[in-house]
């Protein structure tokens, strides 16, 4: 079955009773017992509930797991994974990670005696340097945020299995449609569904795909344990979006290959961070283990005082964060999404005062252009 | 306007500023434009929600406290709370404490350095004398969960305080309307809102309270941090059930009343655990720290065979775990909300294979009592 065919028949007909086509959205908390002993399946919503196990089933089948997992965000999904790991235990990451990754790792974590070592994951050699005889798994996102640069899923997997480590890749950016890490043998998939999944910024999701039955039995232990699960409302709504992915993907994608090469041609643009480049240093991989490039650009302007002025100038592109919604938002990562990340590693990255992050919607890209050649003159 | 009942309706919480709507939009957004946006409170849903927001501030308000945190489910909340704390930190927990934060400190938060012991909270003494050098926090539930069992709470947090130890209340059994922790010196109050304040069984959801700043940024911190949020629509339904927290519970308790009379009166019941009954060795003990005695109460039948009977028997209540509900739920604290707790440590604080807890909802209270009393007394 095609992907496009799977994803259109996410969540269909799953209540057997009325053969409603739409999930229904149990709002419920709890479930009545036959009798001791006795259960439907569902017990308490926390620990399962109908609408959440309809995506959950839904995201495990599309990133090709054995079990997937509903947070109430994508830092409760990425948290209740580093939650799988002991005090003592170290972690690879990836350098210019999601700043919330990062202040997670740095600030909460840290406290519980888990380390973390931040390497550039474009490098494999840089990864297998950082290993230790303490380190439990390594987590990458690629392409990067906001940088776009790409780690090669299948060589760190490699690496990764020869120490034992469980490798974690966070796929917000691209979705199952374009990458599938857990084909690759990654072990766990992360994503932030507020993005692409849900792909219309109206709520805030997580999810997380183990590829074995049994990392995802550990996982749904700290789901239930933790608590951080995502409400029926919102697992219905994820649903919904789920079903229009291929469609908003391909467009997301033609879009930003259209803009990144007219910014690419831009004067007052000096670098432009796309792996749909054809001199983007990661695309050769990237084209390895995905089938599509997404939505995501980064570029840095020759002046920093021009960034105040895109970001008010912008007409349809809204100045907000978050990504991957049908609308296009801009923002400025320096000052938002990585703000946690202190200024001289942001700096050292290239997350400086000239970079600018822009989710491409599924707008017309001439529309686009016209915003931002207002915006940039 | 100091009612509390005027208060349920009328609250910081209750108007849309926007446009004067008397019940608050459901902001079903991820995210905020910088540019229109009239605040800079606003960014991303997951740090501020405007609905989410609203609930916060409405329980901060009811339990006089200086900031309220919604999350996604009461374990969220206590998740949150535990995780203030780090390696080499010890926490004080009670005995009987509920089987979901027992799983968490010992399955949970111990991974992370964190240790914990568990003590009779009903005995100052014993609390006192189980705290160490590195006691950063009290965990207490008052009334305990399922026995009903009282702890001075004033005496325990005013020990805290003393001490510099965080006394965390769990306040689900009471709300606000009956027992506002806070006011007697706790400096975190939890709820799982699933219970009284959402009331209706429809709505999973957690909540924190504390009157500290510190704390408060502490919190903020850890609610943005991890991510274990609240959904917007979760939240405007936990607002909804709060408008009838008073009339709700007013009603619960009067009917636990009369069906633990009812049961304390049947033979086929060795035991009615309800700190509403006079002889209930916390009744006057709650009667000081709190405005009512609520709607939970347990009990033991003559035998762990009639507890069976009982829950395939009943018609009226639902055999579920979670309480707090509109509708009566009877469950089986040994197979559901203490299951994560092994059987020696159950059978040895009480929670027996007869021990059943109900709670009593909004159905006539002699249907109730009827209703039990058919089965029992075959």
């Amino acid at each position: 079955m095609q992907l496009c065919t799977k994803l259109a028949h996410v969540g269909l007909c799953t209540d057997e009773k009325t053969g409603a086509i739409s999930t229904p959205i149990y709002q419920t908390a709890t479930f009545r017992h036959a009798g001791l002993g006795e259960s439907t399946g569902f017990d308490y919503t926390r620990s399962k509930n109908p609408t959440r196990q309809v995506l959950e089933e839904a995201i495990a089948s599309l990133e090709g797991g054995a079990a997937g997992f509903a947070f109430s965000s994508g830092m409760a999904a990425i948290t209740s994974v580093l939650m799988l790991y002991n005090s003592g235990d170290h972690l690879v990451v990836v350098a210019d990670c999601y700043g919330g990754t990062y202040r997670l790792l740095d600030k909460v974590f840290s406290r519980f005696g888990l380390t973390a070592s931040f390497v550039d994951t474009s490098s494999l050699a840089a990864l297998a340097a950082a290993i230790e005889p303490a380190t439990k798994a390594v987590l990458v996102e690629t392409p990067t945020n906001p940088l776009m640069k790409i780690a090669d899923i299948a060589g760190i997997v490699n690496i990764g299995h020869q120490h034992e480590l469980h490798v974690i890749v966070d796929n917000t950016f691209l979705t199952p449609y374009f990458q599938r890490p857990l084909e690759q043998g990654a072990d766990i998939v992360v994503h932030s569904g507020s993005k692409y999944l849900a792909g219309h910024n109206d709520l805030v999701c997580g999810l997380a795909v183990a590829r074995t039955a049994e990392l995802g039995e550990k996982l749904a232990f700290i789901q239930n344990a933790a608590g951080m699960i995502l409400s029926p409302a919102d697992c219905w709504l994820l649903l919904r979006g789920i079903k229009t992915l291929a469609l908003r993907m391909d467009k997301h994608n033609s879009n930003a290959l259209t803009i990144a090469a007219w910014l690419k041609s831009h004067p007052r643009v000096k670098e432009v961070h796309f792996p749909g480049l054809a001199d983007h240093p990661g695309k050769a991989v990237h084209d390895r283990q995905a089938t599509g490039y997404g939505g995501m650009i980064s570029f840095v302007v020759d002046d920093a005082a021009l960034v105040p002025q895109v970001l008010s100038r912008v007409k349809l592109i809204q100045y907000a964060e978050s990504l991957g919604g049908v609308e296009s938002l801009i923002t400025f990562p320096a000052v938002q999404t990585h703000a946690d990340i202190p200024a001289e590693i942001r700096e050292e990255l290239g997350i400086n005062d000239r970079l600018l992050r822009l989710s491409v919607g599924i707008e017309a890209a001439e529309d686009l252009i016209e915003d931002l050649q207002q915006a940039l003159e | 306007m100091t009612d509390f009942a005027t208060k349920l309706i009328h609250n910081k919480g209750s108007i849309d500023p926007a446009t004067g709507a008397v019940s608050i939009p459901i902001y079903q957004v991820s995210t905020f434009d910088q540019n229109i946006g009239n605040s800079d409170e606003y960014d991303y849903a997951r740090s501020c929600n405007p609905t989410r927001g609203a609930l916060e501030d409405i329980i901060a308000e009811l339990e006089d406290g200086i900031a309220g945190f919604a999350f996604g489910s009461g374990m969220a909340a206590i998740s949150a709370a535990l995780l203030l704390f780090g390696q080499g930190d010890h926490i004080l927990a009670p005995k009987d404490v509920y089987g979901g934060t027992y799983r968490m400190l010992t399955k949970g938060v111990g991974k992370w350095g964190i240790s914990h012991s568990f003590v009779d909270t009903t005995d100052l003494d014993a609390v006192k004398k189980a705290a160490g050098p590195n006691t950063k926090a009290i965990v207490l539930e008052s009334p305990s969960n399922p026995l009903l069992k009282i702890s001075d709470l004033p005496a325990i947090c005013a020990w805290a305080k003393e001490r510099g130890i965080i006394s965390i209340v769990d306040n689900t059994f009471m709300t606000p309307y009956l027992q506002k922790p806070l006011n007697f010196g706790a400096d975190i109050v939890l709820h799982s809102g699933t219970k009284f304040l959402a009331g209706h069984s429809d709505v999973v959801a957690g909540l924190a309270v504390t009157g500290d700043r510190e704390l408060a940024n502490g919190l903020k911190f850890l609610q943005n941090s991890l991510g274990g949020v609240l959904g917007p629509q979760d939240s405007w339904l936990t607002i909804r059930g709060i408008k009838t927290l008073k009339v709700r519970l007013d009603q619960e308790q009067a009917s636990a009343l009369k069906v633990a009379q009812a049961l304390a009166a049947c033979p086929k019941v060795k035991a009615v655990y309800y700190p509403g009954l006079p002889d209930h060795p916390g009744h006057e003990l709650l009667k000081r720290q709190a405005g009512g005695f609520g709607a939970v109460l347990s009990f033991e039948t003559e035998s762990p065979e009639l507890a069976r009977k009982l829950m395939a028997d009943v018609k009226i209540p639902a055999v579920a775990v979670s309480l707090g509900g509109v509708e009566t739920i009877l469950s089986y604290p040994a197979t559901m909300s203490h299951a994560a707790m092994p059987q020696a440590v159950r059978h040895e604080l009480g929670i027996s294979d007869s021990l059943l807890r109900l709670s009593v909802g909004l159905e006539d209270s002699q249907d109730i009592v009827d209703d039990l009393l058919r089965t029992l007394n075959q």
